[in-house]
């Protein structure tokens, strides 16, 4: 194969892609780099908007946002030395194209160095009532506050097995939420037995998170811990959280806005569908894209930031450092940095991750649990109970695509983004199988819907 | 459960000509096993458009299109599940000069045959079909084409096997075939050995092997046409709408999905298992909707898919005996018009296999005809990338 000569392409400017960018420019090269939002900075690290510019202090903390406003001037200064695209969804990628839909029309990139650093979304298990009007997840509840000045509602809940439990809640406490509950689903006990595992990988990130869950309590938000989430009530809209505390006691808790997230999921189908395999990963018990320590997934390809591996900030833009270097190395071009001091940071951070996934586990027992009329599909509506059923029906699938096949679980917009989680536990439990062996939805383009129109060249009609 | 290693007949390929022919075979009171590598209807039967189309074929299609019409219009009876069947008629249009002499011949064939076909030109075309675009010249209706969920037709039909007393083994793919002393040895992985006097190859785009094995080598390849689907919007059009120069092929599911396909159709990949859909592709499905329907423009694709369908250069499949080897049966070649014709494929199979004279003659789809050079099909040439 010849080296290659068109300028990378990166999709995703979170930290991963800006990162990987950075040392890429720093190289002299001009990278391509795309992302779906307008403006550069990934989902945990999203840009305010301007209407919270002025609350930018009491949002993040005074240090944390000088540094943040420091790295963002950077950044800025940055993207003036790339082919910065904003606004511009990657839907597809077939041999060297990358196909995007940028401001409505539709543009197609050659490539021969892809990154893919497109992040990661809550993961989510199915609830009773999860689908009714005034549930979010935790990050979109932190979306609607950087992007849209907007708590998503006035009475609170974030609940579910996640560390973004406390960074959401803190944010809505600092802008001045009072009427805020916690709700962690995980146990103390695997908590302290992370506990040394987590100090030694990262102490600094761990450090951060006791100092979260300290602001909360001087904030006075009360916090429930190891209790179960039972359901949602409400008739148009959320009214309440019915929750089993430890001790066995249910109550439920009064709210107009619930937020939920059990950890979070990498976005794996662009990466799929560049040709990366996929293997499933027992600690996190979800699939990842293989790679090389650098982040090679393929010839063209890499993959970097939570999108390849659960990690963090700082582990992502670590990585996209890592995957830019060997980028550079493979258009034969002299490497400006130590790559192995990387590859232990990187490897350390994630360590760091997974042993916080045995902290915040992943709830995977409440799918045998689910009350057959809960919504499992909410673009489809297909409930727990269709899925029960066909997986029992004799003849009937017992491989995930074949249940989306048959009862159309996944088969909506969103492509089985959201219910894919529970879909693997409840196909795993119903027929008995591992999880692993029932498999995983297949990535289909487009990953995101495209219109029609967007295909016409010119004005086209 | 014991289960017997010997049956009557073994069927490889669980699709729905595996499954209907395995149907029809338990109902005669066969011990049938029908052997899928995967499962059943996963391939080619379960990823079609679901199109039950009468309209577009020659003459000597008719009989057994229209018998295995009558098995979809009693779908219930025969399997004892719906497949959401749905009667909703079918337009047939043209848009180029060429296309519609063709589609002239057609309607011909259709009312020869029997069936009921309203022509539209003009003043008539505008009044019935006001949304479609003004390049569109001529079109052809017929009620009595019709829609199914190919996802949940072949399952149901294997349960009506099984009910019938027939063996599903699925996760079992086919590695071994021998014929000795006029017993089938069949062999595999994920499934022990077992014997029958009687084979069938209903193994979709991958029975060009199991042919060959036994001396019958037939020019199949395997390719699939671009699927999309945009998501659901309010229910609003009924009929199936086929654009004759094959450039859209679009209908929309009662739940509101339009789902589109167009050709010319994609070559299955080199390992045989799947075909990709090129964006180009999905592009010119796009195009050609907002082209022809100028009111869908806005609406979003949000999936593409294909299928490896087997096809043979005359369109037509392969249904029959087979002539080296007693007990070796085909049934296999959809060529992109299968999930119509199984029922009636299972049927005539069973009875032939049976020793009993088929309810349509089987003459147009037997092996023999590629011993002599065959005629290929127009479509041939129109329809696929390069073949
Ligand atoms: C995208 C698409 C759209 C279509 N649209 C229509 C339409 O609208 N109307 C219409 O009438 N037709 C349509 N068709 C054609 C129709 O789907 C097929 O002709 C029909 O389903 C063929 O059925 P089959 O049983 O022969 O093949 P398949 O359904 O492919 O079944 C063959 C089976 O054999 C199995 N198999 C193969 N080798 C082995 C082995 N060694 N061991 C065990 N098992 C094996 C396979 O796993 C497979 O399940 C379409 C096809 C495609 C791909």
């Amino acid at each position: 194969m010849s080296l290659p000569q068109l300028p990378p392409v990166i999709v995703g400017a979170g930290p991963a892609g800006l990162a990987c960018a950075a040392t890429l420019v720093e190289a002299g090269l001009r990278p391509i780099l795309l992302d779906e939002a307008r403006r550069p900075g990934g989902q945990g690290t999203r840009r305010l908007s301007p209407a919270m510019m002025p609350f930018a202090e009491q949002f993040l903390g005074r240090a944390y946002a000088n540094k943040t406003a420091t790295r963002e001037a950077l950044e800025d200064r940055l993207l003036t030395r790339c082919d910065w695209r904003p606004g511009t969804l990657a839907w597809g990628i077939f041999e060297d194209r990358l196909e995007v839909v940028q401001d409505g029309r539709h543009d197609s990139i050659r490539f021969d160095q892809l990154l893919v650093a497109v992040g990661a979304t809550d993961r989510l298990m199915a609830l009773p009532g999860w689908t009714l009007p005034g549930v979010f997840t935790l990050g979109g509840a932190q979306v609607a506050l950087k992007q849209h000045s907007a708590f998503i509602g006035q009475r609170v809940v974030m609940a579910g097995s996640s560390p973004l439990l406390y960074l959401a809640a803190a944010q809505y406490a600092r802008m001045g939420l009072r009427d805020l509950i916690v709700v962690d689903t995980s146990k103390s006990a695997d908590k302290r037995r992370a506990a040394i595992g987590m100090v030694l990988s990262a102490p600094g990130t761990f450090a951060e998170g006791l100092l979260l869950l300290a602001e909360l309590r001087r904030r006075g938000v009360r916090r429930i811990e190891g209790a179960e989430l039972l359901r949602v009530n409400g008739t148009n809209r959320v009214e309440a959280i019915e929750i089993r505390h430890a001790d066995g006691r249910v109550e439920a808790l009064s709210c107009d806005a619930v937020a939920l997230g059990h950890g979070l999921r990498p976005e794996t189908q662009l990466a799929e569908l560049a040709g990366a395999k996929l293997k499933f990963d027992p600690i996190l018990r979800n699939w990842f894209p293989e790679t090389d320590e650098d982040g090679r997934a393929g010839d063209r390809l890499w993959l970097a930031g939570d999108s390849a591996m659960t990690g963090g900030r700082i582990a992502a833009a670590e990585s996209g450092r890592l995957a830019a270097l060997s980028m550079l190395a493979a258009r034969g071009m002299t490497v400006p940095a130590d790559a192995a001091k990387l590859r232990r940071r990187v490897e350390r951070l994630r360590v760091f991750q997974q042993r916080m996934a045995s902290a915040f586990r992943w709830p995977s027992h409440l799918a045998a649990e689910l009350p057959d009329e809960t919504i499992v599909c909410r673009c489809e509506r297909v409930h727990a109970g269709t899925i029960r059923e066909a997986v029992r029906k004799q003849a009937g699938p017992v491989e995930v695509n074949r249940v989306k096949a048959i009862t159309r679980c996944g088969m909506g917009r969103c492509q089985g983004r959201f219910c894919g989680q529970t879909l693997q536990e409840l196909t795993a439990s119903t027929s008995g199988m591992p999880v692993e062996t029932v498999g995983r939805l297949r990535a289909q383009a487009p990953v995101r819907p495209i219109p029609i129109e967007a295909a016409m060249e010119g004005d086209g009609l | 459960m014991t289960r017997s290693s010997s049956f009557d007949a073994i069927i490889i390929g669980g699709g729905l000509f595996g499954c209907f022919t395995g149907l029809f075979l338990a109902r005669s009171g066969k011990r049938v096993a029908v052997l899928e590598r995967g499962y059943v209807g996963a391939q080619s039967s379960g990823a079609n458009f679901g199109g039950l189309r009468l309209q577009g074929r020659s003459l000597s299609q008719y009989p057994l299109s229209l018998a295995a019409q009558h098995h979809w219009e009693t779908f219930e009876e025969l399997s004892g599940e719906s497949c959401e069947y749905d009667r909703n008629g079918m337009v047939y249009f043209a848009h180029t000069d060429a296309g519609r002499e063709r589609l002239l011949g057609y309607a011909e064939n259709s009312r020869r045959c029997g069936l009921e076909i309203a022509l539209w030109e003009g003043e008539a075309l505008r009044r019935n079909l006001p949304w479609l675009a003004p390049s569109a010249l001529i079109a052809s209706f017929s009620p009595r084409c019709a829609v199914a969920n190919p996802r949940t037709a072949t399952p149901a039909v294997a349960r009506a096997m099984i009910g019938a007393g027939g063996a599903l083994l699925q996760n079992c793919d086919v590695t071994q075939v021998d014929h000795k002393d006029g017993l089938f040895t069949v062999a595999g992985t994920g499934c022990e050995p077992i014997t029958a006097p009687v084979l069938i190859n209903a193994a979709g785009g991958w029975a060009g092997q199991l042919a060959k094995q036994f001396g019958e080598e037939v020019p199949l390849f395997s390719a699939g046409p671009p699927q999309f689907v945009t998501e659901p919007l309010p229910y609003v059009l009924q009929p199936s709408v086929y654009a004759i120069e094959g450039d859209m092929i679009l209908r929309q599911t009662t739940r509101g999905n339009f789902i589109f396909a167009g050709y010319p159709r994609t070559l299955s990949n080199a390992d045989g298992r799947h075909t990709f859909v090129p964006p180009h592709k999905t592009l010119n499905g796009m195009r050609a909707v907002a082209t022809h329907i100028p009111a869908l423009r806005h609406a979003e694709v949000m999936r593409v898919w294909s299928g490896v369908e087997g096809y043979l250069p005359d369109m037509l499949p392969i249904v029959g005996a087979g002539q080296t080897t007693p007990g070796l049966f085909h049934a296999f070649g959809g060529s992109g018009g299968g999930f119509q014709i199984a029922p009636a494929v299972g049927e005539c199979l069973a009875h032939l296999i049976s020793g009993d004279t088929p309810p349509v003659d089987l003459a147009p789809y037997a092996i023999t005809r590629f011993a002599s050079a065959i005629e290929a099909s127009e479509k041939l040439t129109r329809e696929f990338d390069r073949v």
